[in-house]
C-alpha cells in the first residue's frame, strides 16, 4: 500500500495537500487541470521534491528521505526517458546495473525484455533511429526489467497519436498486471484514465483527493472536475 | 529550502569538493603568485623613466590596436552582413583562425609581407616609396590588427545580424536609403557593440607579450610585459620585475573592470551563417565597395599565412634536429596542458552546476569566476610569481615545462569553461532526473552520461587548449634554458639568429601542429557524438 500521510508540498506560492492511500496492485489515474500539481505530486512520490511536511510510505516503510533510485518504484517522465547517446540495449540494461557492467546472462535478460515489448533485434540502435512509439516501448522494457512494485507514469506517451497511445497504455496495463505492480498514471485525458484505471485521484484547487472509482467520478464529476471537463 | 530536490543534497559532495579544490588552486595561481610578486617588490612606487615609458607604450599600442581593429572591422562586418557569396561561410570560419594561430608564426608571416624585404615593401618600392617600418610601434600595431581585426569583425557582425530582419523590411517599406538605414538601425547597434569590442581588444593587446618581444623592443617600443621579461632575463632584477608585474596587474584589472561596465560581448557565439536580406544596398557602387573590402580583408589575413606555407614548405623535411626535439617537447606540453585544462573545466563546471541546483548561486558564481579570472591575469605576472616562489627551492629551469603546461591550462580555461558549462547545464536539465531515478551517479554518471553528453564542447575546448598551448610563447621564456626549448621558443631563436629559412620551416611545422591539434580534438568530439 502507498500512503501519503498529511503530505504538504510547497513551491513558492503553490501548495498541494494530499492525505490518501493507494491499494497494492491498483491502477490509479491522477487527473486534473494543467497546473494543478499532478506532476508535482508524482515528483514528490518519486523523491525529486522534498515535501514541506508529511510522509510518503510504501508497505509501512517511510520513503520520505530516500533518494529516487532507492525507492521501490520506476518513473517515466514526459520526455527524456532514454539517453540518446546509449544504444537501446544499454538504455534497458541500466535497469539491472546503474554502472552497466552487465554479465552475459544480464544481456540475455535485456534481450528478453525487448522481445516482450516487441522490439526484438533492435538492441544496437540508438533511440533517434526509433519511432516515438518504439522509444516508449524501450522505456517500458526498462521498467519491466527493473521490476519495482510501484510504477509512476507522468504522461510519457503524451506526444503519441491517439491509436498509438491506446496501444501503449494497454501494454502498460499488461506489464503492471504481470508484475503485480501498482500503477499511478498522470493524465489530463479522462478517456485514458477510463481505459486502464479503475480508480482516479483528482488533483485540483491545492488538494489531491483520495482515489475514487473512475467511472462514477466521470459520470458525476465534482465542480472542480466539471469545470475542467467542460 | 524545503523544496530543494532531495537528490541534490546527497552524493553530490565529491563533485563539489573537486570543483572547490580546483577553484582554490586557480585562485592561488592567479592571485597567490601576485602576492609573491608584491612581497618581492621591495621599494614600492619606484618606477624609473624607462618603466613609465613602458607603461605609456603599452597603453598607446593597445589603444591604437583597438581603434584600428574596430575601425577597419566596421566596414568589413557590414559588407559581410549584407552580401552573400560563395565562400562566405568559409571566410567567416577563417576569421576564427587567428585565435588558435601561434603568435610567432603570424609575426613571421607578417615579416614576409611587411618586412624590409617583404612583398608589400617590394610593391611600395615599385612606385618609389620607402618600405614600411615593421619594427617598433608600427609593427606591433600591424600584428595586433592582424590578430584582432577578425575578432572585431566577428563581434560586430554578431551585432549586425542581431538587428531583426523585420526592421530592414520596415525600412525598405518606408523607402529608406543606405544613409537613413545607417542612421536609424546601424549606428544605434554600433554604439552598443563597438565599445565592448574595442575594450576586449584593448585588454588582449595589454597582455600581448610575444608580439612585443619579436617586433617591439628598445626604449621606444617596450611593453610592460616585455620589461618584466627583460628585468628577469637580462638584469635578473627580481624586485624590479615584481614591481612591473604589479603595474601590469593594475592595468589589466583596470581594463577588465571597464570591460565589465561596458558588458563585453562574447566572441564564441554562433549563428553567423546567414546574411540579412537588404533592400537599400543594391546600388552597383555599394556592391563594388563591399567586394573590395572583403577581398582586401581576406588578402590581409591570408597573405601572411600563404607566405609561411610557401617559404616553409621547402625546408620542412630538412629541419635541424633541435627543431624536431622542440616540437616533441611542445607536443608533450600541449597535451599535458589540454588534460589539465579539461580536468579543471569539468571540475569547475560540475561543481558550479551542483551548487546552482542546490540553490547556492553565490558559491556557484565564485567557482565559475575562479576559472575566468585568468582573463585578467597576465601569464608573465603569474610566471613571475611562480618563479619567485620556486626559485629558492629548485632550479626554475627544471620546472619550465610543467609550469608552462599549468599556466597555459589556466589561460585557456575561460574559453573551455564557456564551451563546457552551458552544455553541462543543458545536459543536467534534460537528464539529471532520469539518471537519479535509475541510480546512475558518481563515476558511472560521469562515464555513462556526463562525458558522452559533453563530447562536442569538450572536443572543441580540448582543441582550443591544445592549440593555444602549442603556440604559446610567454611564461616559458622566463623559465626555460637552452635545453628545454619549446617549438615557439626554438623558432624565436632561429629568427634571432637570422636563420630565416629554418625559421620558415619551423613556423610551418608549428602552424601545422597547432591547427592539426585543434582539428583532431574538435573532430574527435564530433565523430560518433549522438544528439
Amino acid at each position: 500500500m502507498l500512503q501519503l500521510e498529511a503530505l504538504r508540498i510547497e513551491q513558492g506560492d503553490f501548495t498541494l495537500d494530499a492525505d490518501l492511500e493507494v491499494a497494492e496492485g491498483a491502477r490509479v489515474a491522477v487527473l486534473g487541470p494543467s497546473g494543478s500539481g499532478k506532476s508535482t505530486l508524482l515528483s514528490t512520490i518519486a523523491g525529486f521534491i522534498e515535501p514541506a511536511r508529511g510522509r510518503v510510505l510504501w508497505a509501512g516503510r517511510d520513503l520520505t528521505h530516500l533518494p529516487p533510485a532507492e525507492r521501490p518504484m520506476s518513473i517515466l517522465f514526459q520526455d527524456n526517458n532514454l539517453f540518446p547517446h546509449l544504444t537501446v540495449a544499454r538504455n534497458v540494461g541500466l535497469a539491472l546495473r546503474s554502472d552497466l557492467r552487465l554479465s552475459r546472462a544480464d544481456w540475455t535478460r535485456v534481450g528478453d525484455a525487448l522481445a516482450r515489448v516487441g522490439l526484438e533485434g533492435l538492441e544496437a540502435r540508438r533511440p533517434a533511429a526509433l519511432s516515438g512509439g518504439q522509444q516508449g516501448r524501450v522505456a517500458l522494457a526498462r521498467v519491466l526489467l527493473r521490476a519495482r512494485p510501484l510504477l509512476l507514469l507522468d504522461e510519457p506517451f503524451a506526444a503519441l497519436g491517439p491509436a498509438l497511445k491506446a496501444g501503449m497504455l494497454e501494454l502498460v496495463a499488461e506489464i503492471a498486471d504481470e508484475a503485480g505492480a501498482t500503477l499511478l498514471m498522470v493524465s489530463h485525458e479522462p478517456r485514458d484514465a477510463e481505459a486502464i484505471c479503475e480508480r482516479t485521484i483528482l488533483v485540483a484547487e491545492g488538494r489531491a483527493e483520495a482515489p475514487a472509482p473512475t467511472r462514477a467520478l466521470l459520470a458525476d464529476p465534482p465542480p472542480a472536475l466539471r469545470d475542467y471537463l467542460g | 529550502m524545503a523544496q530543494r530536490p532531495l537528490a541534490l543534497r546527497r552524493g553530490a559532495a565529491p563533485a563539489v569538493l573537486a570543483g572547490l579544490a580546483v577553484a582554490g588552486l586557480l585562485a592561488l595561481l592567479n592571485f597567490g603568485s601576485l602576492g609573491a610578486v608584491a612581497w618581492r617588490a621591495e621599494t614600492p612606487g619606484a618606477l624609473g623613466p624607462a618603466d613609465w615609458a613602458a607603461v605609456r607604450f603599452t597603453l598607446l599600442q593597445a589603444t591604437l590596436s583597438a581603434l584600428f581593429s574596430v575601425g577597419l572591422a566596421i566596414p568589413v562586418a557590414r559588407a559581410l552582413a549584407r552580401r552573400s557569396f560563395v565562400g562566405r561561410g568559409w571566410l567567416i570560419t577563417l576569421l576564427g583562425a587567428p585565435f588558435i594561430l601561434p603568435t610567432i608564426v603570424a609575426v613571421l608571416g607578417l615579416l614576409a609581407v611587411f618586412g624590409r624585404n617583404g612583398l608589400f615593401s617590394a610593391a611600395l618600392a615599385l612606385v618609389g616609396l620607402e618600405p614600411v617600418q615593421i619594427y617598433g610601434l608600427h609593427g606591433v600595431v600591424i600584428a595586433h590588427v592582424f590578430f584582432n581585426l577578425p575578432l572585431a569583425t566577428r563581434l560586430i557582425l554578431q551585432g549586425w545580424l542581431a538587428i531583426p530582419a523585420e526592421r530592414f523590411r520596415l525600412a525598405a517599406a518606408l523607402g529608406m536609403g543606405p544613409r537613413e538605414v545607417m542612421g536609424q538601425l546601424e549606428l544605434p547597434m554600433l554604439r552598443e557593440v563597438v565599445p565592448g569590442a574595442a575594450l576586449v581588444i584593448f585588454l588582449v593587446c595589454l597582455t600581448s607579450f610575444a608580439v612585443a618581444l619579436t617586433l617591439g623592443g628598445g626604449p621606444a617600443a617596450t611593453t610592460v610585459e616585455l620589461a618584466i621579461y627583460q628585468a628577469f632575463r637580462f638584469d635578473f632584477d627580481l624586485s624590479r620585475a615584481a614591481l612591473l608585474a604589479l603595474v601590469q596587474f593594475a592595468l589589466c584589472a583596470g581594463a577588465l573592470v571597464l570591460a565589465w561596465m561596458v558588458a563585453a560581448p562574447s566572441a564564441l557565439g554562433g549563428g553567423l551563417d546567414r546574411p540579412v536580406e537588404r533592400w537599400d544596398t543594391h546600388a552597383r557602387v555599394l556592391k563594388l565597395q563591399d567586394t573590395a573590402l572583403i577581398a582586401l580583408a581576406a588578402l590581409f589575413l591570408l597573405t601572411p599565412l600563404a607566405m609561411i606555407v610557401a617559404n616553409g614548405a621547402p625546408r620542412l623535411v630538412a629541419l635541424p634536429a633541435p627543431v624536431w626535439e622542440a616540437a616533441v617537447r611542445s607536443l608533450g606540453v600541449a597535451l599535458g596542458s589540454t588534460a589539465l585544462c579539461i580536468g579543471f573545466a569539468l571540475a569547475l563546471a560540475l561543481a558550479a552546476v551542483r551548487l546552482e541546483a542546490a540553490g547556492r548561486a553565490g558559491a556557484a558564481g565564485l567557482v565559475e569566476a575562479s576559472g575566468v579570472a585568468a582573463l585578467a591575469a597576465s601569464p608573465l605576472v603569474v610566471g613571475t610569481g611562480l618563479f619567485i616562489i620556486v626559485f629558492p627551492v629548485i632550479d626554475p629551469a627544471r620546472l619550465a615545462l610543467p609550469v608552462t603546461a599549468l599556466v597555459n591550462a589556466a589561460m585557456a580555461l575561460p574559453f573551455a569553461l564557456r564551451a563546457v558549462l552551458p552544455a553541462l547545464r543543458q545536459s543536467e536539465a534534460q537528464f539529471a532526473r532520469l539518471a537519479e531515478s535509475l541510480g546512475v551517479r558518481g563515476v558511472a554518471r560521469l562515464r555513462l552520461v556526463t562525458l558522452p553528453r559533453l563530447r562536442r564542447p569538450l572536443g572543441f575546448a580540448a582543441g582550443l587548449a591544445a592549440a593555444l598551448s602549442m603556440g604559446d610563447l610567454g611564461v616559458i621564456m622566463l623559465f626555460a634554458d637552452q635545453d628545454a626549448a619549446t617549438l615557439p621558443m626554438q623558432l624565436y631563436r632561429l629568427m634571432g639568429a637570422y636563420r630565416m629559412a629554418d625559421a620558415a620551416g619551423a613556423a610551418l611545422l608549428l602552424l601545422a601542429l597547432s591547427l592539426g591539434l585543434f582539428w583532431a580534438f574538435d573532430r574527435g568530439g564530433r565523430i560518433g557524438a549522438a544528439t
